[in-house]
């Protein structure tokens, strides 16, 4: 069987995706500011200007909190279904594990979301409250966000190669997600009874953790990081298991 | 495959027949030994290269290789367009299983094999089909495998190249390595191959010495209505 170095593999992968990537683009990495600045600006407008929101103070920081997070998640989990079939070329050829296949697509779609991280830190230090302690939480809360797509990427991947609509189910659960996660109002207004929709949701819970140390400069709650953990590595476990079932027929489905 | 067809497989009930790639295969291959694979268009010879390599998994039987086994199973499979023959070849050196320090460590070597020289730093999609080839063949023969499997890619290489694949391959050999490959060109096999399987319709029809297997092959090939 295959054996050697997972993690030269996963970064020459990664590698690849970001060189070709940004390799013909005059602008390189500044085009994955475009879309979240975008967005920021467009739904600042709206929250601002048509349906003012009192509550909240520096609207377009608080947009940003939720939208990074967000884009990541929605950006590799489908990149991550896809996978499989847009690498058919090197899985029907060479033995390397299937597995690293979406996982590489999840980091890169990391490495992408980096300067969109930045960009958000930048402007919390810039014309935020600035550093402070429990910014040490954030690549741990972060990391769980990345674990939890990577299960998920496992899981649809897998089953993307068997039933290649799996990517129209994805895209309408991103859509779906985009309202489900308080992006753009705050979890405050949502009543109690709804909350553990949130509380149980990574990508909420990442953009929950994320708000309370960068915006509120204070440490999450211990019940939404035991949460995040817990439901992060059920879906690790889940997506490997399903992964590790479907794998044996990649050869005859590609 | 769609939803659809799945759908529709369910609803249909059909009883598909189904259908042997690979049926009642079974041969050794001992150290040193280089072995072809002969027979016609879907005859289950890419499918046994691909058993072999690990990519599918039999549904019945087993497949036992010892030692790492390097595959060039298409020209610079895994190899990118946009990325330079350089970072083509630590791709797909770590695809093959090697380290960083491992691929630093052949990559003069590779260089030199290929002749790829001065273009090592353009982008892939800039070199002739040749060159693609005569890459990814460097990168597998210099991974220093123990099983090499080949599916008809010399045939790309111009004469001077394929002479010095013929040369490395034997010298491989020589040193305990076992090749498999899928030739159309009897004159490569006879140059490579003491051994040759026929596979026909997924059936393993002849094993054995290369010249023969490849004259009754032939004889055969030429005169289909004699046999069948």
């Amino acid at each position: 069987m295959w054996s050697g170095d997972y993690r030269f593999v996963i970064s020459n992968l990664v590698m690849k995706d970001f060189k070709v990537r940004y390799r013909n683009m005059s602008l390189g990495v500044l085009w994955s500011l475009l879309n979240p600045l975008v967005m920021m600006a467009v739904l600042t407008f709206v929250f601002t200007r048509i349906f003012p929101n009192r509550s909240i103070t520096n609207f377009p920081l608080f947009l940003l909190c939720g939208l990074v997070p967000w884009n990541f998640f929605s950006v590799a989990w489908s990149t991550a279904t896809t996978s499989l079939i847009e690498n058919t070329n090197m899985v029907k050829r060479v033995a390397v594990p299937r597995q690293i296949v979406p996982i590489a697509a999840v980091l890169s779609t990391g490495v992408h979301s980096s300067s969109q991280v930045a960009l958000l830190l930048g402007l919390v230090l810039i014309v935020g409250n600035g550093l402070n302690i429990y910014w040490l939480w954030l690549p741990l809360i972060w990391g769980l966000g990345v674990v939890f797509v990577c299960g998920l990427g496992l899981m649809f991947s897998a089953m993307d190669v068997y039933v290649r609509d799996m990517r129209y189910i994805v895209e309408s659960i991103n859509l779906a997600l985009f309202w489900f996660v308080p992006i753009f109002y705050p979890f405050t207004v949502v009543p109690e009874k709804y909350s553990p929709i949130y509380q149980f949701n990574p990508v909420a819970a990442v953009v929950l953790a994320s708000r309370n140390i960068l915006l509120d400069s204070k440490a999450p709650p211990n019940s939404l990081l035991y949460k995040l953990a817990f439901v992060s590595m059920v879906a690790l476990l889940l997506g490997s298991l399903v992964f590790r079932r479907l794998k044996h027929r990649f050869y005859d489905h590609l | 495959m769609l939803l659809r067809s799945h759908l529709k497989a369910l609803l249909q009930r059909s009883q598909r027949q189904r259908f042997y790639a690979l049926k009642d295969v079974s041969f050794r291959i001992a150290q040193g030994e280089n072995v072809a694979i002969v027979g016609a268009n879907g005859a289950g010879k890419s499918t046994l290269l691909g058993l072999a390599l690990g990519l599918a998994e039999p549904d019945n039987g087993r497949v036992e290789i010892s030692g790492r086994i390097a595959g060039l199973l298409e020209l610079g499979a895994g190899f990118h367009g946009d990325l330079t023959g350089r970072e083509n070849v630590f791709l797909n050196a770590s695809l093959l299983g090697f380290s960083k320090r491992e691929t630093e460590g052949i990559f003069d070597r590779v260089l030199e094999f290929s002749e790829i020289a001065d273009f090592i730093d353009e982008p892939l999609r800039t070199f002739s089909a040749g060159m693609i080839m005569r890459l990814g063949f460097s990168v597998a023969v210099n991974v220093d495998p123990d099983f090499l499997l080949v599916d008809e890619v010399l045939a790309v290489g111009d004469q001077s190249f394929q002479m010095k694949c013929f040369d490395k391959i034997n010298q491989l050999k020589q040193t305990g390595k076992s090749l498999l490959c899928v030739s159309h060109s009897s004159a490569v096999i006879r140059r490579l191959c003491e051994r040759a399987l026929w596979l026909d319709h997924g059936e393993l029809i002849a094993d054995g010495n290369a010249d023969d297997v490849l004259k009754m092959y032939e004889g055969r090939t030429l005169r289909p209505n004699v046999t069948s």
